[in-house]
């Protein structure tokens, strides 16, 4: 009897919201709404999880802001007082941190899949460009986090970033000041990032996920696709009409557990990261006066910190200029050139190739960031020793240069027994490609992409220094000749049989 | 657009009576002009509303610093002949709350008793920190391996030009710099110096010979004196 009198109070206390509200009859609608059968897919989750993930990223965020001090002088400090005297604190750090990884990781996966389904096609073009918006929101939360780091690398990777926004013809200066809010990176620069990170770009990143998931509903989940089932905008909304009254399940329960189960899955997993490898950094405090670092952007930025690197100057500027909003413009516009047709990536050859040399490209630009090539290794020709057996037999004056080879820091650029930079081609078997005199002239006058080391080394050094690359032979090869030296020295009478 | 707001409203599930709406909206034409005059109104509002919320935004376009800012690096005796040095002054646009972000380093280097020439730490590529090596007289950048000679001009890498320079000058026995902010491409270009620019821009091609060391120096020194002469602190 009194089992009953609560649930009538409860249903009662409902229809009082309800009569109000008027929400439950939608909610209702939205959760059971039916979808084709195929669709519920565990291809189909990554768009879920990824708002599950934008979910307990606003909650660790309003967690985080309980503690950070957001001004240039406080910043860092804040977070090593989270890091070490918080209860909890370092945790809640690495959750935020590894849910952002996975955010960008997440909605990635969702929009390559996303692409290789077809779905970008009539009539979820628009539902398409929003996530496209979505993503460079996405990669602007990724940025402006980094720097609420406020550490070494937060700190230079705002001047890399002024220093792009200088490349703009016309508005460079302006839009640099803008940017740092004044001259200097300082506390107006980490003031506008955090009124940027938690304020204005979640706020419209909240907003266009609500417009994308609206149109999803809308719209009807994208039908899982068939070779030959072909979109054609006269006759998309009949079939997938029919599709759904002849095989519709209701999203809710039928379709929805796989992506509870796959949410599940990806916040353990983000936990089990926090735990087992910790808050990101902060690295070295944000003072500009240690100049003993190397700036390394996050992850999901690295590929374009290698590109940079490789762009020829000349390039650079151009480049940097419109590849962006081509490359922004060309994923936004690709629905409407592609709005119909085939769905089934086996019919669409063209788009897989695409996808996967994009994923390639960027991969490869990913992996040589992780180990940056085209850096100098600062410390090579003080902290790597050249092995014993490179001395060995040696006469004293190719000792000597030995020395000039490690002191000039040639092995800052040059590996030599695999250890130094690889800036420029290792060198031990440098005798076996370069005569002396070709060696002399790249020592002295530098060039692809060396320095010149004519005013840095004296003529003793020089000779030394090559007299000891001539014996970089590696296993005893010949040593390379110049062929046209053998003409001088040939006797007279050799001369006057020609 | 009349249409688009009958849409709006409740009460517009029937048909007839939305047709019933759409005749009170096509009769009554003085509410429309009165509710064209409210749009009308607010967009006004809006648009004056919009010059300070701009103006705000714009405000550190202007360059808060007043060009000629001179900061002392400290006396003659700290910068030996033919050495470079590094060397830690404050900002002059600092807050308060700026902390060590308000301190900024710079490569001093001494040619001769009275010719200077001041690096800024930033690499013309894209701002990171470049460091010096005495031995081989180079600056390397960590970042992506741009390479200066110690003159500043550029010998390898991704940059397209060589070293920012501050101008200096030496007053009594002090050492001082004409400090603007974070030199970029662009923010150090734009500057309006007398006649000779604060920066010779050079061409990514530039080789290492001692002709070019030459005139560079001798451009950087007559700028360095033509500052202390314009430019009184």
């Amino acid at each position: 009897m009194a089992g009953l009198k609560v649930k009538q109070n409860v249903i009662d206390t409902y229809n009082w919201f309800e009569r109000r509200l008027g929400l439950g009859e939608f909610a209702a609608e939205s959760a059971l709404h039916p979808v084709p059968a195929k669709a519920a897919s565990w291809w189909y989750v990554f768009g879920s999880a990824a708002t599950v993930l934008l979910v307990m990223q606003v909650m660790t965020g309003i967690l985080l802001a309980l503690v950070y001090a957001p001004t240039a002088g406080h910043a860092w400090t804040s977070l090593q007082f989270l890091n070490h005297n918080v209860t909890l604190g370092w945790f809640l750090r690495a959750m935020h941190g590894w849910g952002s990884d996975f955010m960008i990781a997440i909605v990635l996966i969702h929009m390559m899949q996303v692409f290789l389904f077809g779905a970008y096609k009539f009539p979820r073009e628009l539902t398409w460009m929003v996530g496209v918006v979505l993503l460079l929101l996405t990669l602007g939360m990724a940025f402006t986090g980094q720097i609420m780091r406020f550490d070494q690398d937060a700190y230079w990777g705002l001047g890399i970033g002024a220093s792009i926004m200088s490349r703009i013809p016309g508005i460079g200066a302006p839009l640099v000041h803008i940017m740092l809010g004044g001259p200097v990176i300082g506390g107006p620069t980490l003031s506008r990032f955090f009124a940027l990170h938690v304020f204005v770009i979640p706020g419209i990143l909240l907003a266009a996920v609500g417009v994308h998931v609206w149109m999803v509903l809308k719209l009807g989940i994208n039908d899982y696709p068939m070779p030959g089932r072909i979109v054609r905008k006269s006759t998309y909304d009949r079939e997938y009409h029919d599709l759904i009254a002849k095989d519709g399940i209701p999203f809710v329960p039928d379709g929805v557990w796989k992506d509870a189960v796959f949410a599940a899955i990806i916040m353990l997993s983000v936990m089990f990261c926090s735990l087992y490898f910790g808050p990101f950094g902060p690295t070295g405090a944000p003072d500009p006066t240690i100049i003993q670092t190397a700036p390394k952007p996050d992850f999901f930025f690295l590929w374009i910190y290698a590109v940079l690197a490789f762009l020829p100057p000349e390039l650079e500027t151009p480049l940097l200029l419109i590849a962006p909003p081509i490359i922004i413009g060309v994923m936004l516009l690709l629905p409407l050139f592609a709005g119909e047709g085939e769905k089934h990536w086996r019919k669409r050859p063209v788009a897989v190739l695409m996808l996967l040399v994009i994923a390639v490209t960027l991969g490869a630009f990913e992996k040589l960031a992780l180990y940056t090539p085209w850096s100098p290794v600062m410390d090579a020709w003080s902290g790597a020793e050249l092995p014993a057996r490179y001395l060995h037999e040696l006469a004293p004056i190719e000792r000597q240069g030995a020395i000039v080879f490690q002191n000039k820091q040639c092995r800052n650029c040059h590996a030599v027994a695999g250890q130094g930079g690889q800036r420029g081609p290792s060198l031990d078997a440098v005798a076996t490609r370069m005569t002396e005199d070709q060696m002399v002239r790249q020592v002295l006058q530098g060039g692809g992409n060396m320095p010149a080391y004519g005013n840095t080394l004296s003529p003793d050094e020089t000779t030394a220094l090559v007299d000891f690359l001539k014996t970089l032979r590696e296993n005893h090869l010949d040593p390379a000749r110049d062929s046209s030296n053998g003409l001088g020295k040939m006797p007279a009478t050799a001369l006057h049989h020609f | 657009m009349a249409h688009d707001e009958t849409t709006e409203l409740p009460s517009t599930a029937h048909p007839e009576q939305h047709e019933e709406l759409m005749r009170k909206l096509v009769s009554r034409s003085r509410r429309n002009f009165l509710f064209k005059l409210s749009v009308l109104l607010n967009g006004a509002v809006g648009a004056v509303l919009a010059v300070p919320i701009v103006g705000y935004l714009l405000g550190p376009v202007k360059n808060d610093l007043p060009v000629g800012h001179w900061v002392g690096l400290g006396p003659l005796e700290q910068f030996p002949t033919g050495e470079t040095r590094l060397v830690t002054f404050r900002t002059p646009a600092t807050t308060p709350w700026d902390g060590e972000t308000g301190d900024m380093p710079c490569w001093v280097r001494r040619i001769s008793a009275s010719k200077f020439q001041v690096f800024a730490i930033n690499c013309a590529h894209l701002g990171c920190p470049v460091r010096w090596f005495e031995e081989s007289k180079l600056f390397m950048c960590p970042c992506h391996g741009g390479v200066y000679y110690q003159d500043g001009s550029r010998a390898s890498g991704p940059p397209e030009r060589g070293l920012f320079e501050y101008e200096y000058k030496t007053a009594g026995n002090t050492l001082s710099i004409n400090v603007h902010g974070l030199p970029t491409l662009a923010t150090q270009a734009s500057l309006k110096t007398p006649k000779n620019p604060l920066i010779q821009i050079q061409g990514a091609s530039n080789g290492c010979c001692g002709s070019t060391d030459a005139t560079a120096m001798s451009s950087t020194t007559s700028t360095g004196k033509q500052g202390s002469a314009s430019w009184p602190a």
